[in-house]
């Protein structure tokens, strides 16, 4: 190596400046910037304003209409009923899939099996296929009968009366549900690490304890945002028990729409902020949820938004300070 | 103090632990070729063996985390997860093992301890959840048992909150909490960073001192040294050789005692 001398630069003569010399690691560190970001923003910023301005101001519509419906009491009855069969598939099909996801981990291989095939079979048939066969089934079979196949009967039930629109409509949602839980439960339980397992054997805690103290509040933390997911799926798909005669709030909206035909525009948008504002509670509580089952997987919990706002606010008192005090 | 609460307090009796003519293979590979071995009341026995020698494996399978294929264990001459029927061996039910795991303590070489729970809750959830007490009376054991590890001020933390070193020490009064005969120790220091081996150690050696059966499978050898009553080494599958620790780590008989002390020490 042989650079000609005097092209050397070392950091004692480095380039001078105006500054009064400064340590350099007294210094502080100046923030990248980014124009390429800014610019973004911009044409980001305005393509929203112009969509909301679309949104607004386009008479097609109609938000006079919008604000008529939004809270007539078909529309909150259609509501109601979209809730109710929510609330109820989602539990039954999250008991159904603890259930078959416990057969599928089972050392029997009947139970694995069947188990399985549930799930296969439910999978492949689509939700509007299950439903209007359940809807239909009272015509299928006049009773149902619990007991031996092919011998007696325990006790049964007549079909008609059992098969109300409510009931079709929340059997054949968990029935679809639990197909779907069943996966994102076994997923959850796979999760936990087999030293809890072990430990837990180890300490001779009952069979049932294991499951319920030990293994399953684990497994809930990466099944609660798989089911929630599902969950919100399953917020829209109940708009498909209006073809099994159940006026939720999508099929109040259409029943609604063919009276006012001038309105389904508007209606449409009423159904739309409903379920954007049932989607986003349950958003909601799935980040507390998961806050809750976070305990002692983080060696702090994630702060909730009003916290998060709080720490920004203050960060930003400091820097303000800061840059005053340079 | 309620009965209840003294009764599972009541003194620990320090049991006896007999692992006769145990094979254990893994499909076609033999772990463990016949091990015959007696641990007597309140002895301290060291394990020592090279890595794949089957050390892990002898400890699972007195508290029957696995199973023999051919020999059984019995604790205070009760069989471990077995029971005889005329001239066989017959499994027990999971219910009746779980039962008999209660009188054997078991730590972890990575503690697994429940994180989601915190550290009283871990100490405290065995003697509830086997309705040996209630709540509150063994949330007050827990507490007691922690502050012998020199843990009572963390009762409220979680898991991943403490060092490695409380970590394991939790794992230990977890184990105690059911006042077991006899504790198995599974490399209790081995995931740990060398300053926080020494309070672990001192956690055990006071467990030595109290009377309680102890049986440890361990690296350390000034620890072995200075705790056992019995030094057992583990090459193979097989038991190479027994002893006190001076005989054993001083004065080995046997070829390949001599070739692993000299690569651990
Ligand atoms: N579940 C398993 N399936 C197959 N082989 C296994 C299993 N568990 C252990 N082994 C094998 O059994 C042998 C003994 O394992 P073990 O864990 O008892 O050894 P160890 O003496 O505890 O070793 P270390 O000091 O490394 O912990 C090893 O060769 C290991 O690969
Ligand atoms: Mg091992």
């Amino acid at each position: 190596m042989s650079e000609p001398p005097g092209v050397t630069v070392t950091f004692a003569e480095a380039p001078k400046t105006d500054d009064p010399p400064q340590p350099l690691a007294a210094q502080r560190v100046l923030p990248l910037r980014r124009p390429g970001r800014w610019i973004v923003t911009a044409v980001v910023l305005i393509v929203v304003a112009q969509f909301v301005h679309g949104l607004v101001t386009n008479p097609f519509y109609q938000w006079d209409r919008w604000s008529y419906w939004f809270l007539r009491p078909t529309i909150l009855d259609g509501l109601l009923i979209t809730l109710q069969v929510t609330v109820y598939s989602a539990v039954l099909g999250l008991a159904g899939g603890v259930v078959l996801a416990l057969a599928r981990l089972s050392k029997s291989p009947v139970l694995r099996a069947v188990s399985w095939t549930y799930v296969w079979v439910l999978r492949s048939i689509p939700l509007i296929v299950v439903l209007i066969f359940l809807y239909n089934f009272s015509a299928l079979y006049q009773t149902l009968s619990v007991g031996i196949p092919f011998g007696p009967a325990f006790f049964s039930f007549d079909e008609s009366r059992l098969a109300t629109d409510m009931v079709v409509a929340v059997v054949g949602l968990s029935l679809n549900e639990a197909a779907y839980a069943a996966e994102v439960v076994r997923g959850g339980i796979l999760s936990v690490d087999q030293g809890q397992h072990e430990a837990a054997a180890a300490l001779g805690l009952p069979k049932g304890y294991q499951f319920r103290r030990i293994v399953f509040p684990q497994a809930l933390r990466s099944i609660v945002p798989n089911y929630v997911n599902q969950l919100i799926g399953l917020i829209k798909g109940t708009s498909l028990v209006f073809y099994v005669s159940l006026l939720d709030l999508f099929g109040s909206a259409q029943t609604m729409g063919s009276t006012y035909p001038g309105d389904i525009v508007p209606l449409l948008l009423v159904v739309t902020v409903w379920y954007l504002i049932l989607t986003s509670v349950v958003s909601v509580i799935q980040f507390y949820v998961e806050r809750h089952y976070a305990r002692g997987a983080t060696r702090g919990l994630p702060p909730t938004p009003l916290q998060k706002l709080r720490t920004r606010l203050t960060d930003l008192g400091a820097r303000v300070r800061r840059e005053a005090a340079v | 103090m309620s009965a209840k609460t003294r009764e599972a307090r009541a003194d620990v009796e320090a049991a006896t632990v007999e692992v006769h003519g145990v094979h254990k293979w893994y499909g076609t590979h033999r772990v463990l070729d016949g091990i015959d071995l007696t641990v007597r009341p309140g002895e301290v026995t060291v394990v020592l063996g090279p890595s794949g020698s089957g050390k892990s494996t002898l400890l699972r399978i007195i508290n029957h985390l696995e199973k023999p294929e051919i020999g059984y264990v019995s604790v205070n001459g009760e069989l471990i997860g077995v029971k005889r029927q005329g001239e066989r061996l017959k499994e027990l039910s999971e219910r009746a093992i779980l039962v008999q795991r209660g009188r054997i303590g078991f730590v972890f070489q990575n503690f697994n301890l429940f994180p989601h729970l915190t550290v009283l809750d871990n100490v405290a959830a065995a003697p509830i959840a086997t309705g040996r007490l209630g709540r509150s009376e063994a949330q007050e054991l827990a507490r007691e048992l922690l502050g012998r590890v020199g843990l009572a001020d963390k009762t409220g933390a979680y898991p991943r909150q403490l060092s490695g070193g409380q970590q394991q020490r939790v794992a230990i009064a977890r184990a105690i909490a059911l006042r077991p005969g006899v504790i198995l120790f599974d490399e209790p220091t081995s995931a740990l960073d060398p300053e926080l081996v020494g309070e672990v150690l001192a956690v055990i050696k006071d467990l030595a001192t109290s009377g309680t059966t102890l049986v440890i499978v361990t690296h350390e050898i000034g620890f072995a040294r200075e705790v056992a009553d019995r030094v057992v080494f583990i090459d193979g599958g097989r038991i190479v050789e027994q002893g006190p620790p001076a005989e054993v780590l001083g004065t080995p008989r046997h070829e390949r005692t001599r070739d692993f002390l000299s690569k651990v020490l």
